[in-house]
Order: C-alpha cells, then structure tokens, then sequence
C-alpha cells in the first residue's frame, strides 16, 4: 500500500476496484465502513455484487478481465474534462502527453461496449473521483490475476497521476496483499529477480555484495517464476523444495501441475499438514507453526511485525529456518550457523536497505514501516510524499486486450474465482477449526437465478462445470451476487477442485495466473 | 493556545473536543465505567463515570462532557464513591454472576467483577426482578448468548453499528423487558452477523462469550497471554495467544494493535484450533516403496539432501528449484532463497504470489 491502514478512514472518495475487502480483508474493509459513515462516497467496480458493492454509491458492474477498458474510460473523462491535477503533473510527472492522446479512443460509450457498464456510469465515477479532494483507490487480486494484471495496475496508477492522488493522507493507490506475509516473502527476497529488499540480480554491484555476504557468487541471470518452473519440471528442473504452499489445490490447472509434480526426480515438502501437495513428496518435512514459531511478518501496509510462540511445537515439527540450515550444512555449505530466528531476521536487516534501519528488538512493538534505511528512522507510513522511486511519475499507455479465453459457443459463461469470508485458501487451517467449518463445508457455484433457471439448474441441485482444461461437480446456489451469465466459486474445497478448469493464461510480465477469468459450460446433473 | 483545566487539584493540559473521561484516564485510572469502548461514541448510560464539576448542578458523565479550559473537575470523592458504589449494586442485583465470569468469555468480561470487588458489592442489596434471558438456544459454536448477565450497556450493539458497520444485533423491549436481539429473534447465523466476535470482547459481563475458548475452561493452569499477529490475510491484526499450560485455549484482539485497533474477523478470532489439531504433521516422511512412512529427522533431511544435491549433479545447479511460502514468517521465506541462493548459485526461487 502507498499509505497506511490508519489513512482509510480518511478519503472523501473511495474507489475499490477488484477487491471483496468485506470477506478477504474484513478488518480493513471496518475503516472503509467509517470513513463512509462519515460522509466519504464509495465507488465499486466489481463483476459481481458483492457486499461492498452494495454499500456503494456506484456500482460499476464491469465484465470480468476488462478492467483497463473501464480504467481507461475514467481517465478519459478526467481529460476530456479538463479535472486533471494540471499542477501534480507539471511538477511530478512524466508522459503526460503521449497518455493523454491514447486516451483519445477510450470514449466511456466505446468502454460501455466492452464492459456492459452504462457510460454515464463511468462518467459519474470519473468525475467524483477526480474531483475528490482525497481519492483513494484500494484493489486486491481482482486486478492482478489476469493476463492484463500489469496493464491493469498501469491503468490506476494513471488515474492517480493524473489526480494527483498520491503522497497525501487519505489518497494512494492500495493493493490488499492476500497473504499475512506474502509482503514479507517479497521482502526477504524469495523472487527469482531480487535479493533480499528488492536488489536486482542483475546487478553485479549486489553480485559482489551478496558474494561478500554469504561466499558464493550467485548468477547474474534471473531464475525463472513457480509457473515456468512448473511447466519446465521434468525437462529443465528435477528437483524442488516447496515450503508452506499446497500448490496442488491453490495453483491454476491442476491436472497441468498434479503432472509437473509427478515428473520431478525429488520433491521436498515443508509444511504444518499432510496437504494433497505433500501426498506427491519424496520427502516431508513437519514445520512448527504459527502460535509455535517466532518470527515476523510484513503485513500489507509494511509493517514488520512479531509473531510469537506460545505453545511448543507439535511432535517433532522444527521452524522453518532450522530445517533449510539443516539441509545445506549436508549440502556442505557453512553460511546457516543460527541459532534463533532472531539471528535470521538480523542477519536479513543488515542486507536490505529496506530494513537496514531495524532488528529484532526495534520491532518488538511493530511501529515502523518500511523503508526504514537507517537505525533512527522514523519509518515510512506514506510512500511518494514530494518524489516517486525513479523521480517523476511516469504514465504509462495500456491498451485493452481480451482475457486469454473468451466465452464462446462451447463455453458460454464466464467463471469467476476467489475467497470467501468463512474460509481461507486451500482450508488447511479454516477447515480444521469448528467455527469457521460449522457455517460453511460445502463449496457451491454461485448462479444467477436467472441463469439457474435458463440452463435447467435447481437450487441445491448438482451440476458439472467444465472448461478445456477439465470439470468439476458442483453444488448449485441461487445468488444474484454474479450477474447473469457470470457464475463464481471459491478454490478452497479440495472436493471441487476449481483449478482443475484455470490456467488459461498468464500475465507476459508477471507470469500472473489469469485466475478470474476462466470460460467454462454448466451443465445439470441428475441425481 | 494551550488548554488546562484542574484535575482532583492538579492542572493538566487538554485538547480541543477531549471529553473529560479522557483527559482524566491520561493521568491515572481512577474512573470506573461500564458502558465505555474508547473506540465506540460515548453513550454516558451507565453512569458510573460521573464526577464533579465546580458550578454544575450535580455530577456530569465524564465521557460524555467536552473539557473546557478552566473546569475544576474532582474524579473521586465520598459522594461520587457512594453514588457510583450504589450502581454497581444495581447492576449486580440484576447479574449475581458478575463476580463469577470465566475470563475467557472475552476481553472486557472481568469488568463489572473488577467494580464488585472494588466497591464491596454482591447483588443482594436490589435483589428481585432481572432482564435479559440467555438464549442458549443458538446451535452456533463462536458466540455464548447468556443475557442473563446482561446489563444493557449496547456496548455489543454499538460496536457492531460504530466499528463493525454491521448492524446485526439491536435491542428489544425497555426496562426490565430489554433484550439484545439479532433482527427478528433469529439465530445469530441466519442475522447479518459476522462472527468477529467484537462483541464478545467489548461486552463487559461476559453475556457473551468465546464458546470456543470456554471449551478449555476446566484446565486447571492460569491462562498466559502471548502478543503475536493474526495468520490469515495481510491486514496483519495484533491480537494476544490465550494459553493455559501447553495448550492454545483462545485468541483476544490488541486493543493497540497498529493495523486493527482491537478489531478482529471471523477468522482471526474463532479459526485457530487447527494449531494443535490430531492432523498436524508430527514427524518426518519419506517415501518407501511408494508409501510415505514415518522416518528420523536424520533420515528425512540426509534424504532431501541428497536428493538436491543429486538433481544438481546429474542435471546442473539450475535444475533445482524452491517455493517460499507466503504464509510462513521472515526467517522462512529468508532462508529458503538463501538455501537456493547459496547452494546452487542461482536464483530458481519465486514464492506463492503469482497464483
């Protein structure tokens, strides 16, 4: 997030796009609640209704994966209108001209007819985003999991520049990370481009630094992303260590990566449960868990903040870090002498600029945000505040582009994919707590009664779904939620198996999986 | 400009639109109240935080009378004493429970046994008429519903209102009939309720409670409280690990937390039992003649190894790859791409972000 938590109840325009915050991020969505009770306007963007789009003062009921269409339209009513920031993109930006001619073609009525959102809707929400004193936009991987995500991003952050919504309270542009540390996993540099704090491998400068750190020269040559190493299992990678993930359930395709799995010469898998992604292992290795294991996790405002063990682990579980020390000294290296996780962290702050500023124990209380470049920084609750990262601002000119797969005479609707309030991924944890498994055990395909009643469905009844890449069957639940023709399941029930229909396509920058786009046929099934 | 009022005869500084329970709770905690949340507007009904004020007519609710420069407010006297000491008996009159709540109901459950304890009450001095009924009638297993403690301070209601933005339970009735309700009586799971259980924590009699944490109500050790952050998506709330001995008993939201405030989901606050659940993985597994059979942590990891280190041999360095974990903390994600980095020299290391 460019900003903090802390800020949102403070916009007086809200612009949520691609994000069920009420169900994926509830706590967060609370200080969008108040900052609507105090007189902010909310503006959804969202293909279904969702409880934030019905909290709304617009709905923008996009079709899913034509985001940059909507997002351009915006932006060119702001021109057209002349709403723009004239003085923010004098002073901080760059582009603006060339921006400002590609959205020359992006009339609301031509971006009515790819989205299905009334022009003048998109009119409406143009201008009272431009002219919010504090616009703020909020997304979550409703804009990332498609093969547009960075066209998609571009997209809002043109809108931002162009607002001059960025570096002050209240405004920004503010992805929701999913996971509790997926920041943090960024952060320590577990990606195939970065060092620990973003450092490019590329850069033979880091080379020699992290040379210098650990004693071995690590390539120049960036390693390739979960999805091609996946794709490549067999041909190009052999072995793999997969660490707290079950890949099997979460990732798009099932069948695709149930066989890169299978053709490995060794898997090793560190995890708290014998997930279905362990059941494939040579190797399985039990990891202490959360409420067992100190450490620390990033959350999506960048915060490093202190987890803590409180019960000792179960069994034989060992943390994480002991049991990666314990494969390479038999490996042969002599770089994992640690004692504590404490050690770890401090070992990770003394190599991030990011984190150069913090150790274990000024973290104690968590009140520092990251880039905290040196030990009496304050931290950094805003980012952008007077400069971006490479100076000026830059625009950027997406261009729409169609989902990987389109909806067609074979596969007429479009499937939607995502989370649900009860539930959380794959349900390794949801599902074995009484709570959360008493009000929901069972997935069911959320149809449009309409759409139900076309296509022969029943309420309760079940149905198969099918995509090129495979079916599942499905349970059926009457929802006006999804708009017709437009159906949604959650991927966290192993017994429907969601990603056995993903995997249409990827981002070409990010190697994203298309996730929120899949079309698919549902048919009933008697009995 | 700065502002000062006199405080039980010291002059302290205060800002524009502080109430008077809140300049008086930065210099002590003198103040008994029931129906207070700092994070919800002041109701000023249970009058327990009344104190004096020169020139008024009688006792003014703290939490509710704005401070204004020059007020010479005393916090506690003999009257203020007698007066909030009669309340309390009120209260308990209704709650002859109060001085016996299983602190792990929630948070706030330990006040009104705090104010019995500190003004010598029992509830008997009003015995007679009660209001609010349990409604242990409600199948579902986060929220204890036992209104007979119930006191009518709406902090339940207020928080889901104010904080929540919810509005999934309100009140029925007046006086002796008043009852909290999820619209239409029905059960909390068919209402517009969530399961955050802000409602637990904030209700300060334990008329609602943690079902989940009153399971481990008869383990005889004293509950401990561990300060850690929610495992779930990437607000990063702050709450505190209930223990009593070895086992996880509970989870209570950090009224400081930075990220929430005190606010906790569905998730955060009842999905934790999976922890130190019979299907954890307990020990090591290798495959044997296509079976994953328990192993030896030597065994286990001379047999990872040796299975890196024989991809790296007869397929090169770049052939072995890693997946951090997006779940597991900083010394996870660290040491995995570490464990690639310096190993094999490469960077076959991505984590779970991209699906």
């Amino acid at each position: 997030m460019s900003n903090p938590l802390a800020d949102m109840d403070k916009p007086d325009v809200i612009f949520c796009i691609g994000t069920n915050m009420t169900e994926t991020h509830p706590v967060a969505a609370t200080r969008l609640k108040q900052a609507q009770a105090k007189g902010a306007i909310l503006i959804v963007a969202d293909p279904r209704h969702i409880p934030l789009a019905r909290r709304a003062d617009i709905h923008l009921p996009l079709r899913v994966g034509s985001d940059v269409a909507l997002l351009g339209a915006m932006a060119h009513v702001i021109a057209e209108r002349g709403l723009m920031d004239e003085s923010f993109i004098a002073e901080r930006t760059e582009g603006w001209d060339s921006v400002r001619e590609h959205l020359k073609s992006f009339t609301p009525e031509w971006a009515e007819g790819i989205t299905g959102v009334p022009a003048a809707l998109i009119e409406q929400a143009a201008v009272l985003y431009a002219q919010a004193d504090r616009g703020a936009i909020y997304y979550t991987l409703g804009i990332t999991e498609h093969i547009s995500g960075v066209d998609n991003v571009q997209s809002l952050s043109n809108l931002a520049l162009m607002t001059g919504n960025l570096g002050r309270e209240g405004t920004g542009i503010n992805p929701m990370r999913g996971q509790n540390n997926i920041q943090g996993a960024g952060d320590c540099g577990a990606l195939p481009g970065n060092y620990p704090g973003f450092q490019p491998v590329t850069d033979p400068a880091m080379q020699a630094k992290f040379e210098e750190a650990w004693g071995t020269k690590v390539d120049l040559e960036p390693g390739m992303t979960k999805v091609r190493a996946l794709e490549h299992a067999g041909e190009k990678i052999f072995a793999m260590l997969i660490c707290g993930e079950n890949t099997l359930i979460s990732d798009p395709d099932y069948d695709h990566c149930e066989r890169a799995l299978g053709r490995l010469d060794h898997l090793v898998v560190v995890d708290i449960f014998k997930t279905e992604t362990a059941e494939l292992a040579d190797v399985v290795l039990p990891a202490s868990a959360w409420a067992e294991t100190d450490g620390v996790f990033t959350n999506t405002e960048r915060r490093p903040q202190r987890v803590r063990a409180a019960v000792p682990a179960q069994g034989q579980a060992r943390p994480d870090w002991w049991i990666l020390a314990e494969i390479s000294k038999r490996l042969g290296s002599d770089q994992f002498e640690y004692n504590s996780a404490a050690e770890v962290f401090n070992e990770l702050c003394s190599l991030s600029p990011l984190y150069a500023g913090l150790d274990w124990d000024r973290i104690d209380a968590g009140r520092y945000q990251w880039p905290v470049p040196e030990a009496d920084h304050p931290g950094t609750p805003m980012l952008h505040v007077g400069e971006f990262p490479r100076g000026k601002g830059l625009f950027k000119t997406p261009a729409y582009r169609d989902p990987a797969e389109v909806v067609n005479e074979d596969y007429p609707v479009w499937l939607t994919t995502g989370r649900r309030l009860e539930h959380y991924h794959t349900r390794t944890m949801s599902g074995r707590s009484t709570g959360t498994e008493y009000l929901l055990n069972e997935e069911t395909l959320e149809v449009h009664p309409a759409d139900v009643q076309a296509w022969g469905l029943e309420h309760g009844g079940m149905a198969r779904m099918s995509s090129p890449r495979g079916s599942v069957l499905v349970r059926v639940a009457s929802d006006d939620t999804s708009p017709p023709g437009t159906v949604f399941c959650s991927f966290s029930f192993s017994e429907v198996p969601i990603n056995k229909l993903t995997g249409s396509g990827y981002d070409p920058i990010t190697d994203t999986a298309e996730l929120k786009v899949c079309p698919v046929r549902v048919e009933p099934v008697s009995g | 400009m700065s502002l000062d009022l006199t405080l039980d005869g010291q002059v302290v500084p205060f800002q524009e639109g502080e109430t008077l329970y809140e300049v008086a709770s930065r210099h002590g905690d003198k103040i008994p109240t029931l129906c207070y949340d700092k994070r919800l507007d002041p109701l000023g009904a249970c009058r327990l935080c009344v104190v004096e004020v020169e020139g008024a007519n009688g006792p003014l609710a703290s939490c509710t009378t704005p401070a204004r420069a020059g007020m010479a407010v005393r916090t506690v006297t003999e009257d203020l004493e007698r007066h909030r000491k009669t309340l309390v008996d009120l209260v308990l009159s209704e709650n002859p429970k109060g001085a016996e709540i299983d602190p792990l109901r929630g948070l706030a459950s330990q006040e009104l046994a705090q104010l019995s304890v500190r003004y010598g009450s029992d509830g008997t001095r009003f015995a007679g008429a009660t209001s609010g009924h349990s409604r242990f009638d409600d199948p579902n297993p986060m929220i204890l519903r036992d209104y007979d403690n119930c006191i009518s301070c709406y902090r339940c209601v207020r928080v889901c209102a104010e904080q929540e933005g919810d509005y999934a339970i309100s009140i029925t009735g007046r006086g002796f009939g008043t009852q909290i309700s999820a619209e239409f009586d029905v059960d909390l799971e068919d209402s517009d309720c969530t399961f955050c259980g802000q409602c637990i924590q904030t209700c300060p009699t334990g008329a609602l409670g943690d079902l989940r944490a009153l399971q481990h109500a008869d383990l005889p050790e004293p509950i401990t409280a561990t300060r850690s952050i929610c495992p779930y998506c990437g607000v990063g709330c702050s709450l505190d690990l209930l223990t009593k001995g070895e086992t996880l008993v509970g989870v209570q939201p950090a009224m400081d937390g930075p990220a929430n405030e005190g606010a906790l989901c569905i998730k955060g606050q009842f999905a934790w039992e999976w922890v130190q659940h019979p299907d954890r993985l307990t020990e090591p597994l290798v495959r044997k003649d296509g079976e994953l059979v328990p192993a030896t942590w030597e065994e286990a990891l001379d047999r990872a190894a040796a299975g890196f280190a024989q991809a790296g041999a007869e397929h090169g360095r770049r052939s072995v790859y890693a997946v951090a974990s997006g779940r597991a903390p900083h010394e996870s994600a660290y040491s995995v791409q570490k464990f690639i980095r310096v190993n094999f020299g490469t960077n076959q290391i991505d984590n779970c972000s991209r699906a």
